[in-house]
């Protein structure tokens, strides 16, 4: 990367089912807002904005990007769209990164957000085409034969899942922002909350929320006048492959890894496990969290459960996974991914709350989308990275 | 803030229906897949360099990145190697249901279809199924030819054999 860049402002709306009290220009002004307030800047201060969502079908909306130009303060400046999927949170904040680190821009608002009360994102996902065979019912009806193919694969025990889902929801508990807050969640709720879309259970499912979340980047000078402190983007990097391609390795896609093995490099990290203080990944089903632990390489291939039975991956172990929460707390899909992003940065700033992880001064924001095509990551750090 | 006559609260909802009919021109590589299907048979495409068949065709290796000229005949027999029982409803659908990822022998790559005239509690990895068609004046260029898939009197295949393929 040429130029330093910094992420000296961060804004999240609360996640909630239904965010009626505004509209999508309303809900996306709202936590842009808080970015800029963030980083003590004013709307006049922003040179680009970046945005980035799902689908337009979701919501029926045809480029939204269009209608939000003046609630996002873009009228007469550069406005990009990003769209990749689920992973569209993490790839807009990568992009964004590029317009800054090219020495294109000097400070750049990005911004992502999904209204879900809006949207039928079920159904806008299970369309069937001329030349495929039977129906998916929504992302759970993709992403179940695949968690039961890691099963079988790695041999994990059955109640993987419901761990994962107890810890992200007690961390739910300690972020003012997260959508789903389940104070008596225990192993016992979710064992006996319905079945989906067996292997999955509605307790080990990612909720519906509206949202948005945004971040403010700059470049070194910008970021000497901000008030508060930065996190320093250390890397990132996107990868894509195929939906349908013979030989393609679903549970543990080819994409993921080598989109990690980029940013690590460019962070300098050749021990991810050991040198990474906590990670904020994209875990829509419980499962993909041993999954995303083995694709990220913080463990060797068929043991990411292991991390998930011995506590590592919880607030007390030495890697933490998600302690906002995660997606499984809050999923406002289109910023699912900045969320990742957004919180990877507040807990390097130290700023970070009830849910900071102590003295984290690297962390790693993950994102993916698509039938686990798309990848998106970035490393931000509290120290400068070298030049 | 209560609400009255005189002040009602926001409009939180209006619903807006959006109704759209799409048409889809399926290409060369493809209309070769369809026109099969609408003589009752299903059929790949092998890939040249790493000698792998697409079935449904796309008329090229999406990871070779060469085109699939080839065509291979498949019996419409094949193996489940992962599946999901759906306990939500949908359109056409009664819960519970299987969707099951399926290769068919012959391929080298799966397709999702539904699994029937069976127990969803005895769907399981490795179990042998095969295509149950449309009546033959019902045929049509599509790949919903096919109504689903179902068990067959075999032996389940082995593990190895299918764990790749997911
Ligand atoms: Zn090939």
């Amino acid at each position: 990367m040429s130029n330093r860049v910094a992420v000296v402002g961060v804004g999240q709306t609360k996640y909630a089912a239904k965010r009626q009290d505004v509209s999508m220009a309303g809900l996306v002004r709202e936590a842009a807002k808080r970015a800029l307030d963030d980083a003590g800047m004013t709307w006049s201060d922003i040179d680009a904005v970046v945005i980035g969502k799902a689908p337009d079908m979701f919501e029926g909306v045809m480029m939204p990007e269009l209608y939000l130009a003046d609630a996002l303060g873009a009228v007469g400046k550069p406005m990009l769209r990003v769209h990749t999927a689920g992973s569209v949170g993490g790839s807009t904040g990568v992009m964004a990164t590029h317009l800054v680190s090219s020495g294109a821009h000097k400070r750049v608002l990005v911004v992502c957000y999904e209204k879900q009360s809006e949207s039928n994102a079920t159904w806008a996902l299970s369309i069937r085409l001329p030349f495929t065979g039977g129906s998916v019912t929504g992302a759970g009806g993709y992403f179940a034969p695949v968690i039961r193919a890691y099963m079988r694969r790695s041999g994990a025990p059955d109640d993987i899942g419901i761990k994962v889902s107890v810890k992200d929801r007690l961390n739910a508990l300690n972020n003012p922002y997260a959508h789903l807050k389940i104070p008596d969640i225990s192993e016992e709720m979710v064992r006996e909350s319905p079945m989906l879309w067996d292997p999955i259970r509605y307790l080990e499912t990612c909720p519906s929320s509206d949202g948005a979340c945004a971040v403010v980047l700059t470049d070194e000078d910008t970021a000497k006048g901000t008030p508060n402190p930065p996190a320093w983007v250390h890397g990132t990097a996107v990868r894509s492959e195929p939906t349908m391609g013979a030989g393609r390795d679903v549970v543990n896609p080819h994409a993921g890894r080598d989109c990690a093995k980029d940013v690590y490099a460019q962070a300098g990290v050749t021990d991810p496990r050991r040198e990474i203080d906590c990670a904020e990944i994209y875990v829509p089903f419980s499962w993909y969290e041993p999954m995303w632990m083995e694709n990220l390489g913080f463990a060797p291939e068929g043991e990411g459960w292991k991390m998930v039975d011995d506590g590592s991956t919880s607030m007390k172990g030495d890697l933490p996974i998600n302690p906002s929460g995660g997606v499984l707390s809050s999923n406002p899909i289109g910023a699912s991914g900045m969320c990742r992003f957004a919180e990877a940065a507040l807990q390097v700033r130290g700023m970070a709350g009830d849910h900071q992880v102590d003295g984290a001064k690297l962390a790693l924001g993950h994102a993916y989308g698509g039938g686990a095509q798309f990848f998106a990551m970035w490393m931000v750090g509290s120290e400068k990275p070298n030049a | 803030m209560s609400e009255t006559a005189e002040a009602p609260g926001p409009v939180t909802i209006v619903e807006t229906p959006i109704h759209l009919d799409y048409k889809f021109t399926p290409g060369v590589a493809q209309s070769r897949f369809l026109r099969a299907l609408e003589r009752g048979e299903i059929t790949g495409q092998r890939c040249p360099k790493c000698q792998k068949v697409y079935v449904p065709p796309r008329g090229a290796c999406s990871m070779c990145g060469v085109a699939t000229d080839e065509e291979v005949k498949l019996s419409g027999k094949g193996t489940i190697t992962t599946f999901c029982v759906t306990q939500i409803p949908s359109p056409g659908l009664v819960p519970p249901y299987v969707t099951a990822w399926i290769r068919l022998d012959g391929s080298d790559i799966t397709s999702m279809f539904l699994i029937q005239e069976c127990d969803p509690a005895e769907v399981r990895l490795g179990m042998r199924v095969e295509a149950v068609w449309v009546e033959e004046s019902e045929l049509v260029p599509d790949l919903g030819n096919i109504k689903y898939f179902r068990p067959i009197d075999e032996p389940d295949a082995e593990y190895e054999t299918y764990k790749d393929y997911v």
